[in-house]
């Protein structure tokens, strides 16, 4: 069984919670554990706030009520994050990829707890939170051209709720 | 999504309650860690508890959020605890190292 699905979104904060929503919709049907689609959403979360945050420098900005967005400011659309989900068979692969600034020294970024925004109050923790989710992690990245993020994990291994403590 | 309101920040005592919201990610941290750092200004407020009890979703955006305010507190000999969290949120705390400077304290 092959099954696959793309998406692409403006690149505002307000669209993270539905990236990873959309994600754990689309494996649903494999009735993952608990665990399993946490650690997903929490993976693909990471993957498209960096892709906003440090690809785009969080340019677009969030939209709220009332305030103009930034396509009616300044004519130009807002930059976009594209999410491809594959599934074959139990495996599951994400792409998540960007057309923003990109990084310069990627195994830099992947070191834990090193960010480049830290008034942002970002942790660091993010390619390493990746990795320990998901069962294999590969970054490329252009830098002036942008990133592709891509993540595999296998499906249906999971433990049993309570069966790990 | 819904974001956090003032009624999710509660000092009492010398601590400063936060009850987290439903899914805490990038898109909400920032609203969170400006309110409470507004208290912790205002107010004399020592310790800092993140309850976790409506919490179902936790990013890296949440481990920021607790140690920035754990940066903010620590030097005047202030803790950071957590409460009511879940086997996911502990699992978090734990992989990112933030269980050394907080106390998780079983419900």
């Amino acid at each position: 069984m092959k099954n696959e699905m793309e998406l692409i979104f403006d690149a505002v904060s307000d669209n993270e919670g539905f990236a990873r929503v959309a994600v754990a919709a689309f494996v649903s049907h494999l009735n993952p554990t608990l665990e399993e689609i946490s650690d997903i959403k929490t993976a693909v979360s990471e993957a498209v706030t960096n892709a906003i945050i440090h690809g785009y420098e969080n340019l677009y900005g969030y939209i709220r009520p009332g305030e103009m967005t930034y396509k009616e400011r300044s004519g130009t659309n807002s930059g976009k994050v594209w999410l491809h989900c594959t599934l074959e068979e139990d495996m599951l692969h994400i792409e998540v990829r960007d057309k923003g600034k990109g990084i310069d020294n990627v195994e830099r970024a992947m070191e834990p707890l090193f960010t480049t925004k830290p008034e942002l109050e970002r942790s660091g923790m993010g390619f390493a939170f990746m990795e320990a989710f998901m069962d294999d992690l590969e970054v490329e990245s252009r830098p002036g051209e942008g990133t592709i993020v891509r993540m595999k994990k296998k499906m249906g291994v999971g433990d049993w709720i309570g069966g790990e403590e | 999504m819904e974001q956090v309101t003032r009624e999710d920040f509660q000092v009492i005592d010398n601590c400063l309650m936060i009850r987290l919201p439903e899914e805490i990610d990038h898109h909400g941290a920032g609203l969170i860690c400006e309110s409470a750092d507004r208290l912790l200004l205002r107010e004399d407020v020592c310790n800092v508890v993140f309850d976790f009890e409506n919490t179902r979703f936790m990013d890296s955006s949440g481990i920021g959020i607790i140690m920035g305010r754990y940066r903010k507190i620590s030097c005047f000999g202030g803790k950071v605890y957590a409460i009511h969290a879940d086997r996911q949120i502990q699992r978090i705390l734990r992989l990112s190292g933030l269980n050394k400077i907080v106390e998780v304290l079983e419900s």
